[in-house]
Parts: structure tokens; C-alpha cells; sequence
């Protein structure tokens, strides 16, 4: 019997390890693309339909609550500032001196003409905080073995009820993601590239966004640097920090 | 004949006058007529063309297919040197720039914080640069409620009832949120000079109007417009003047595969005004036929009665031997006489009232609080070439048809029994 047992007993841990639950496969997932605090400077380059356009900015972000962004340039866009709070966002602009806040549906109105919306850009989402996966298949994205695994949203206010993600096996990186609406309509897609080994996690240092409701040829939105759990003074997420 | 006749009406009012004043009095309603419902189709297109659509307006190919969604980021650029081509290709035409654009209207409290925000649809159009005719075609002097027209960059004009339902007073700061020609959110502050009602209620709902150069500042439009307003010099929309730039600029401007070349579109291919023309004109035609027709009928029963009241002058003069013929005619010429007097009377006073209302309007807009399109609230006539004839028709066509009918009665009558008649 024992002789039975342990070989079956075995096989079915080899198995699990071969194919980790997706849950699993989230969590490690969100290990690496999720962190506590983040500060990190980007470069967002824009195909629209009629031009190219650069923007860079700095971002802090601390949690899923808080986010705070600061333009560098062009000079049309510098010194403007915003600050997200839970589901508010407040924009500084230095041209009018104002500071306007926006909420709801806004959120999900595009950042400066680019395919990624305020969410996009400002949200640190922990995966499992939000959504259930379920592992659709394995696939081949060039040449990395991935999982196509299918998130559907737990929580009422994501942004995207269901989400395509295709995650390397080896790295627990998503490599491409198709973003859907509620109706099932399919909002963006991503493909995530430049993926390097910072402070002992596998991250994307580049991402291509393609709001497929927009013309153009889609953002390519990438970090210049990025630092994981490092301090940042609390005075940053607060409205104050908007003039300064 | 005719001269004795013109004597005869002239100095026998009993004869003349009811009949000539019948007639002056429905040439004079006809004339006018005509002439309202021929100013409100004018009325109605050059609103829209003031407004809006220009007699011409040129656009980006790709703007022109999504007019409707203000697509900024589809302008036309280099507008300067379009500008400069189409003032030399089109010497006789008078040429606008403008944008139009929505955003928010965010107004803020005592410490800068948002306290009140409203959707706005904004006209940029050129306020500063010492042409007035842009500030002439959206009326704006006439349309100002309180404070002033724009002096400075930076200052803006909003409707009074927007200005009302936002709180805000002449002297006030608000900002503008919008989408720039790229796409990323604009904020531009301006300082409110003036309100204004134009009296339609779309245009007075939630509109402000902006100098051209602060919206292009605003929306990082520089050297750019939506769109580019045509309109004939003596601003009356003539199809085939219209028909002659089109034909012109397709020439200079070749469609192309480019979508952000220009295109021309005429003021009758938008917003379904062409069929709306159609449709007015071919009501007025419809209207201006059933006034016509009831007219006639009235004036051919005044020619009847006129020739019915004459029945014993008949009787006397056949009794002392005139032809019978000969009565019939001169009934005929009479009638013919006092329709061309009538026609010509009414014709002149119905042009004479329609000549002012063409000038100074008739002011309806208390009449049009809720109106929900682009009507005029002053309305005004329009003298074309058919007002100085159309009177005559039922003037004198009617009064000859109705003499001639009531003259038949003539001939029944028998010479035998002409003293019976008369000594009774």
C-alpha cells in the first residue's frame, strides 16, 4: 500500500508545483509588480493620430490610496501636479494657479492625450485585492512560456471588469494584458517589455498601452527609475504640496 | 376710352373707391405676406450662417466627417497662409476663423477651491484684432446685457443665463477645463467683461465666447482653427454665388487622400439645413399660394359686387341705347384701371411696411423663451424681386375674372322690360 501512497502523493505535488494555483500565481505576480511605497521618474511617449509628443514626470505612491505625479516637461505640461486620494484627484495647474478636483467618470478620462487614463497612471492595484483568476491555457509569447490567465473583477470599483493577462512562468511578470469592459468590450491592450531585475524583483520597465476606442498607435510608457519601499514624507500626498 | 374711363374713376368715388380700397387692402396683405415669410427663411438661414455655418465653411476633411464631436485635434493648421490663399483666390468673399470648443466652467470661492462648475459650449472667434466683423455677425453689441465687450486678452463673455446659473458677475474669475489639441486637459483662466442673450435658447443655455488667440493659447492651438466661416458680401445666401466659390475652391484645393486637407461644405449641406430650406420655402410657397387663392376669391366677389351694385347704371345706359358690348368692355377696362390702381397701392404701401420691418425686425423674442433650435427672436421681412409683382395677381387678375363673371348678367337683360325695371 505505502508502495502506492507515496509515488501518487508525489506526483500530485509535482504536479501542483508545475501548475500553481492561480491565486498563486497572482499573489507572486503581485510581489513583484506591487509594493508598499514607489517613487519612480517615467517617460510617456504619445502616437496620436497626428503627432509624437514626450512627456516625463515623477511619481510617488504609497499603497493603492495614494498617489501624487509631477510633470517635468514639455514646458506647456511642467509644474503641473496631481494628487489622488482614494477616488479624488486633484490637478494643480501653475498657468492658472487653481487646483481642480476630479472625481467619477473623469478618472477614466485619458492623461494628457496619451492611451493611459488617470487610473492607469496613478493606481498601484494589488491584483488580489480586486480580482479572481482563473488559468485559461499556456502559451508561447516570444519565446517565454506564459500562463493566459483570466482576472474578473471581486470588487465593484475597478476600472476593468475582466482582464486577459498572459504571465511568464518563470518570472511572474505580465507580458500582455486585454483590459475589458463590463458589456465585455475590449478597452486597452498592454505589452509589457524591458523586464530587469530591480531590488530583487522581476519588473517591466517599459509599456505600451493601446486604447484600441482611440486613434493612434498607441503610449509607450517607460521608467527611467524606480525605487521600491522607500520612505516618503506623508506632506506629499496632501493638497499643500500642490503649489509648492 | 381709357382716358375717359380713368376720368370716370377718378371723379366718381361712389364708382372707385370701395372697390380700389378692396383691392389696395389685399395686395398691401399679399405683398406682406410674402415678404414675412420670405424674411423668416432668410432670418433663419443667415442665424445659422452667422452663428455657425457661414455661407461657405472650410475644415479638415477628417474634422468636417465628425463635426458634431468638436474635434479640435483634427484642426486645420497653418491657417495663416490658408488664410492668405483664400483672400487672394476669393477677393469677394469675407473670411472667418473660429473655434469651437466645450469644456467645464469651474468658478472658484474665496480661496481658489472650486464652487460652482457647468458644462460650456465656447466660440473663439476674432474679438481683438480692430476687424469688427465677427463681433458684427454674432450681434454681440446689441446682445450685451451687462458689463462690456472684451478689450483685453484673457477676458471672456458669457450667456446671461449661464452667468446666472453659475453666480457669476462681470469683473469675476473662472477657469476654463477643456482638452487641448493633443488631447491633454486645459486650464486657462478668464476674467468675465460681459454677459449676453442672444435670444435663441440654445446660444443663450451655456454658451461663452473668447477672443480666438486666448483659445488657441488655451487649447495649444497655435496657428490652428476648427473651422474657417465664408460668407458673400452682401451676407444673402445666393446658391449659385455659393455653387461658383465651391467649383473655385475645388479647383485650388483638390480632394485628396490627406484627411487633414481642406474641405469646403456649403451652409445648405449642414445640419440638415438644406432640407429645412426646402422645407420653408416650400411652405411658403404653400402659404403664400393659399393667400394668393383666398384673396382672389375675395377680390373677384368684390368684383362681382361691384358689378352688381352698377346693375341700374347698366339698365339706364342700355335703356338709352348702348351696345351691349360696349358695356361689357368698358365694365372690363374699368376693372382692369382700378386693379392696376389697387395693385399698385397696395403693392407700395405692403412694400413700404415691409421695407421697415426689413430694417428695424419685429421682436418676438418673448415669444420664444423655451425655443430649443436655432431661431431667430427678431424677425424681419425681405423684399425680393417677386414681392413688386405678386400682388397684381390676385390685385388684378381676380378683380378683371370677377368683373367679367358679374358683366355676363349684362346680356340677359332685356331692353323691353329696362323701364319696368327702372321705374321700380
Amino acid at each position: 500500500m505505502k508502495k502506492i501512497v507515496i509515488p501518487l502523493f508525489m506526483l500530485c505535488v509535482s504536479i501542483n508545483a508545475q501548475n500553481p494555483s492561480a491565486r498563486a500565481i497572482i499573489e507572486r505576480v503581485d510581489k513583484n509588480m506591487s509594493a508598499d511605497s514607489r517613487v519612480f521618474t517615467s517617460k510617456m511617449v504619445i502616437h496620436n493620430r497626428r503627432n509624437t509628443r514626450t512627456i516625463e514626470s515623477k511619481s510617488w505612491s504609497m499603497g493603492e490610496k495614494k498617489s501624487y505625479t509631477e510633470y517635468l516637461s514639455p514646458p506647456r505640461e511642467q509644474g503641473t501636479k496631481m494628487l489622488k486620494l482614494d477616488d479624488q484627484l486633484w490637478i494643480f495647474s501653475p498657468s492658472t494657479d487653481r487646483i481642480i478636483q476630479i472625481s467619477g467618470h473623469m478618472l477614466r478620462q485619458s492623461v494628457m492625450g496619451s492611451d493611459l487614463s488617470y487610473e492607469d497612471m496613478m493606481e498601484d492595484p494589488h491584483l488580489l485585492n480586486h480580482y479572481t483568476g482563473k488559468v485559461d491555457r499556456e502559451e508561447k509569447l516570444e519565446d517565454r512560456n506564459c500562463w493566459i490567465i483570466t482576472l474578473s473583477a471581486s470588487t465593484p470599483d475597478v476600472a476593468y471588469q475582466t482582464q486577459k493577462v498572459w504571465i511568464d512562468k518563470d518570472r511572474f511578470i505580465p507580458l500582455r494584458k486585454e483590459l475589458y469592459a463590463k458589456s465585455g468590450v475590449l478597452l486597452k491592450k498592454m505589452e509589457l517589455s524591458d523586464v530587469k531585475q530591480i531590488q530583487g524583483r522581476w519588473f517591466p520597465k517599459k509599456i505600451l498601452f493601446k486604447d484600441v476606442l482611440k486613434d493612434g498607435d498607441g503610449t509607450e510608457f517607460q521608467i527611467m527609475e524606480i525605487e521600491f519601499n522607500t520612505q516618503i514624507p506623508d506632506y506629499i500626498f496632501s493638497k499643500a504640496s500642490l503649489k509648492k | 376710352m381709357i382716358r375717359f374711363l380713368l376720368k370716370g374713376i377718378l371723379r366718381d368715388k361712389q364708382r372707385s373707391l370701395l372697390p380700389v380700397m378692396i383691392v389696395s387692402i389685399g395686395v398691401m396683405l399679399t405683398v406682406f405676406l410674402f415678404c414675412w415669410l420670405r424674411g423668416i427663411l432668410n432670418d433663419s438661414i443667415e442665424l445659422n450662417a452667422r452663428f455657425n455655418a457661414g455661407h461657405v465653411k472650410i475644415m479638415s476633411a477628417s474634422y468636417a466627417k465628425n463635426v458634431d464631436q468638436i474635434p479640435n485635434d483634427l484642426a486645420l493648421t497653418n491657417v495663416d497662409s490658408l488664410m492668405i490663399k483664400l483672400k487672394q483666390a476669393f477677393p469677394e468673399m469675407k473670411w472667418g476663423q473660429r473655434i469651437h470648443f466645450a469644456g467645464l466652467i469651474d468658478v472658484p470661492d474665496s480661496n481658489g477651491e472650486t464652487r460652482i462648475q457647468g458644462p460650456a459650449v465656447g466660440f473663439g472667434i476674432d474679438l481683438l484684432s480692430g476687424d469688427p466683423s465677427e463681433t458684427g455677425r454674432f450681434n454681440l453689441k446689441k446682445s450685451l446685457r451687462r458689463g462690456r465687450l472684451p478689450f483685453h486678452s484673457g477676458e471672456i463673455l458669457m450667456s446671461e443665463e449661464f452667468s446666472n446659473k453659475l453666480k457669476v458677475n462681470p469683473g469675476d474669475t473662472l477657469t476654463l477645463i477643456g482638452s487641448t489639441m493633443n488631447g491633454s486637459m486645459a486650464m486657462y483662466n478668464y476674467a468675465v467683461c460681459g454677459t449676453i442673450a442672444f435670444g435663441t435658447g440654445p446660444m443663450d443655455q451655456g454658451s461663452v465666447i473668447v477672443d480666438i488667440e486666448d483659445v488657441r493659447d488655451a487649447l495649444d492651438m497655435n496657428n490652428s482653427a476648427g473651422e474657417i466661416v465664408g460668407y458673400l458680401p452682401d451676407n444673402y445666401y445666393d446658391e449659385e454665388k455659393i455653387g461658383q466659390v465651391v467649383t473655385r475652391f475645388n479647383k485650388l484645393f483638390p480632394p485628396s487622400k490627406n484627411e487633414y486637407e481642406p474641405v469646403i461644405i456649403t451652409l445648405r449641406q449642414q445640419n440638415n439645413l438644406g432640407k429645412m430650406m426646402d422645407q420653408i420655402k416650400g411652405l411658403g410657397a404653400f402659404a403664400v399660394f393659399i393667400f394668393v387663392l383666398s384673396m382672389s376669391l375675395v377680390l373677384w366677389n368684390a368684383g362681382l359686387l361691384g358689378g352688381l351694385r352698377r346693375y341700374t347704371e347698366f339698365g339706364t345706359r342700355l335703356a338709352i341705347g348702348e351696345d351691349y358690348s360696349h358695356i361689357y368692355k368698358t365694365m372690363i377696362y374699368e376693372s382692369i384701371l382700378i386693379g392696376i390702381i389697387g395693385s399698385f397701392i397696395g403693392t407700395s404701401i405692403g412694400l413700404l411696411g415691409s421695407l421697415y420691418l426689413q430694417y428695424h425686425g419685429l421682436d418676438l423674442s418673448s415669444m420664444m423663451k423655451n425655443a430649443t433650435i436655432l431661431m431667430p427672436s427678431v424677425f424681419h421681412t425681405r423684399i425680393t424681386s417677386a414681392a413688386f409683382f405678386i400682388g397684381f395677381i390676385p390685385g388684378l387678375i381676380s378683380t378683371v375674372i370677377g368683373t367679367m363673371l358679374s358683366g355676363i348678367g349684362i346680356y340677359k337683360r332685356k331692353t323691353a322690360q329696362l323701364f319696368k325695371e327702372l321705374e321700380a
